[in-house]
């Protein structure tokens, strides 16, 4: 499969009043046309500076991008032939707009805080198809009523007009779908877009982009706390910790056969069948280290179980240790399962 | 909406009334308004008879009853000193304080909202130093003493503008304002102008970071309509109760700026009538004040409500 998206070794620090934080320190990932990747980590990990960086949507100051490659290789493009990839990072600023809800639409957490609560929600997504496809108002309307029906919001013609706060908490959500596919992208990025909403909901919500995905061809990031959402619906999975990438591994390589101690952790602390409840990733032992300093060690030391002499001396680099599955950690606990 | 206006009515008429209350036993407490009428050498008898005539000698509520109910039409007695109805008297010095108060605000709305804008969305630049220094000035320096420096730099060395009176421009049956408004009124906006631009300058700063925000950028909106269709418009609704309050606190004329440049306004006649003790009159531009200040926060306040939706659809 064609890959869309890689990004190599992406460094991005804030320079705050109580220090530099190191919240990402080399994060290496890609994305191939019309997968779906899930990304887990616990809160404080990167997940949303990673994506955030890719769109240049950090507040600088304080925030700093300092190094790394996003390569967009966007198959959509009028002017250059396919083959030419833009990297995201060394766009100017019009660059960057154009790619910004035109060829990668965002979908966030909160739907009720972000969307604009003094704009009708019709309007919230014409904005766009107007900006980028250059449409009239009316035009946008037209469009913007078509997509909330795609996106599964009843009686659409009559909520173009409404505002976010007659909404129930799914019909945000999809009011936020429908802003991010407007412009039928190349990619999404949902940033657990479903962790405010209850079960049902969160269900709909998911089987929803699966089918977006597939009939408008597109590509997914999927960010989430909840390991049993990946599981259901990742091609492949990124784990991040303290700002790294420690695994990525196709779906079912990462369940049955987990490369780095931090994913066996997590695995373990999800809920058994017939447990209750949503679990949450921060449920495991110990706190992630401080990003004020990191250390010049494998940043998972303090809190692994296997941590031998040298993994206080140096950080360890990603390994390949199957086809596809790459974990960073100096042993290789994938092959002694059995 | 008609229950969040009918509250707000019910609130306005109440301080209206507390008003007509205090402002009527505002001249109880400040003596006997029968002995200024009378020269100083009219007999017991005769300040009877006034007394009589006047109905100050009726029981205090019955009094009372009687101020109210002619209160309500308008009647706040004849004015001693100019022998006219005390309401034709505010009717006729309305005008000119509408204009000054309307061009103030104008000014303070023109300059003082980008400037905040400038100021809240670059925070640190050179232009926040700037409007940070105005809104600071703005609000503390005493108008008249701006409104003297003024007169000395503008009238008195550049002869640009006239250092007091009202000049009008008939136009068609209309009666415009001319430049002669203008020192009274740059010296008037100061303090609104500073309230605006701190006020637009902190919402602006706050509203920057919300998601909605980061949204309208993750949807490829240009910087200059995120801040006006999205954040401006947010901070736009709290702007709203401040400048209404601070119209209405133009609208109840300034004694010192309308003193200053001799403005025919409210607040020159209120400073003559405070001097003459011209009781009916001071009472009547007293509350005709109230009045106009309840009256546009009610206004406020229902607009408040129009411009957020979720007021609007409750
Ligand atoms: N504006 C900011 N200023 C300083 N630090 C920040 C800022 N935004 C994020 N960070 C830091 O970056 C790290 C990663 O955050 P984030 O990507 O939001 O984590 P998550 O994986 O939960 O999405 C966190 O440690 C956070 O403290
Ligand atoms: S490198 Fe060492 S400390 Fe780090 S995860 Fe692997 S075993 Fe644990
Ligand atoms: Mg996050």
């Amino acid at each position: 499969m064609a890959k869309i998206l890689e990004v190599n070794d992406l460094i991005t620090r804030f320079y705050t009043f109580d220090g530099v934080v190191h919240a990402l320190s080399g994060v290496s990932f890609d994305l191939d046309e019309g997968e779906t990747l899930g990304i887990v980590g616990e809160s404080g990990s990167g997940k949303s500076v990673t994506m955030m960086s890719l769109l240049h949507l950090l507040p600088t100051p304080p925030a700093r991008i300092e190094g790394g490659k996003a390569l967009f290789y966007s198959n959509r493009n009028e002017q250059n032939n396919n083959t030419d990839p833009v990297d995201l990072l060394q766009l100017d600023k019009s660059g960057i707009r154009k790619i910004r809800g035109g060829k990668i639409g965002f979908i966030f957490q909160d739907a009720l805080s972000a969307l604009n609560p003094v704009m009708t929600i019709g309007r919230q997504i014409s904005e766009t198809l107007i900006e980028h496809l250059g449409m009239t108002v009316d035009e946008a309307k037209k469009r913007s009523i078509e997509l909330l029906e795609y996106v599964g919001i009843p009686e659409a013609e009559k909520r173009f007009s409404a505002y976010p706060h007659q909404f129930s908490g799914g019909m945000r959500q999809r009011t936020m779908i429908a802003v991010a596919i407007a412009c039928n992208p190349e990619i999404i990025i949902a940033d657990e877009p479903t962790t405010a909403l209850d079960v049902t909901v969160q269900a709909q919500i998911i089987e929803l982009v699966q089918r977006l995905k597939k009939e408008m061809k597109m590509s997914v990031i999927w960010i989430t706390h909840d390991l049993g959402v990946v599981a259901g619906m990742a091609d492949r999975v990124l784990v991040m910790y303290a700002g790294s990438a420690v695994e990525i591994a196709p779906v079912d390589d990462l369940f049955y056969n987990p490369g780095h101690p931090y994913t066996i952790k997590l695995l373990g602390a999800l809920p058994k069948i017939g447990e209750e409840g949503q679990h949450r990733l921060e449920s495991i032992d110990g706190t992630p280290p401080d990003l004020l300093s990191p250390p010049a060690h494998c940043q998972f030391a303090w809190r692994c179980p296997h941590a031998a002499e040298k993994c206080w001396q140096a950080v360890p680099a990603a390994r390949e240790i199957s086809p596809g599955h790459h974990a960073a950690c100096f042993f290789d606990f994938a092959a002694r399962r059995p | 909406m008609q229950k969040y206006i009918f509250s707000r009515l019910v609130q306005s008429l109440c301080i209206l009334f507390g008003v007509l209350f205090i402002v009527f036993f505002m001249m109880q407490v400040t003596g006997d308004p029968v002995s200024l009428l009378l020269s100083r050498h009219a007999t017991p008898q005769e300040v009877e008879e006034m007394r009589e005539e006047l109905g100050y000698n009726r029981p205090i509520l019955i009094q009372f009853t009687s101020f109210v109910s002619r209160a309500v039409v308008g009647d706040f007695g004849r004015s001693f000193r100019h022998k006219q109805p005390a309401m034709d008297l505010i009717i006729e010095r309305l005008p000119a304080t509408v204009e000054l108060a309307v061009t103030a605000l104008l000014i303070s709305l023109i300059l003082g909202i980008p400037l905040g804008l400038i100021s809240g969305s670059n925070p640190g630049s050179f232009w926040d130093v700037i409007s940070r220094g105005t809104g600071l000035l703005g609000q503390t320096i005493p108008n008249f003493w701006l409104a003297l420096i003024l007169i000395l730099v503008f009238s008195v060395n550049l002869g640009w503008f006239p250092s007091f009176g009202r000049e009008t421009w008939h136009f068609m049956g209309l009666t415009l304002p001319t430049r002669s408004v203008i020192l009274p009124a740059f010296s008037l906006s100061l303090f609104t102008m500073g309230q605006l631009i701190r006020f637009t300058r902190s919402a602006v700063l706050e509203i920057r970071s919300e998601d909605y925000v980061r949204t309208a950028y993750s949807k490829g909106i240009p910087d200059r309509k995120v801040y006006i269709r999205h954040i401006l418009r947010n901070a736009s609704i709290p702007l709203i109760s401040i400048v209404g309050v601070q119209f209405g606190y133009l609208l109840s004329g300034s004694i010192y700026i309308e003193t200053i440049f001799s403005w025919p306004g409210l607040g020159n006649l209120l400073a003559e009538s405070i001097g003459n003790r011209d009781f009916a009159l001071v009472q009547a531009i007293a509350f005709f004040s109230s009045f106009v200040v309840v009256t546009l926060n009610l206004l406020t306040d229902i607009a408040y409500g129009l411009a957020d939706p979720r007021i609007r659809y409750e």
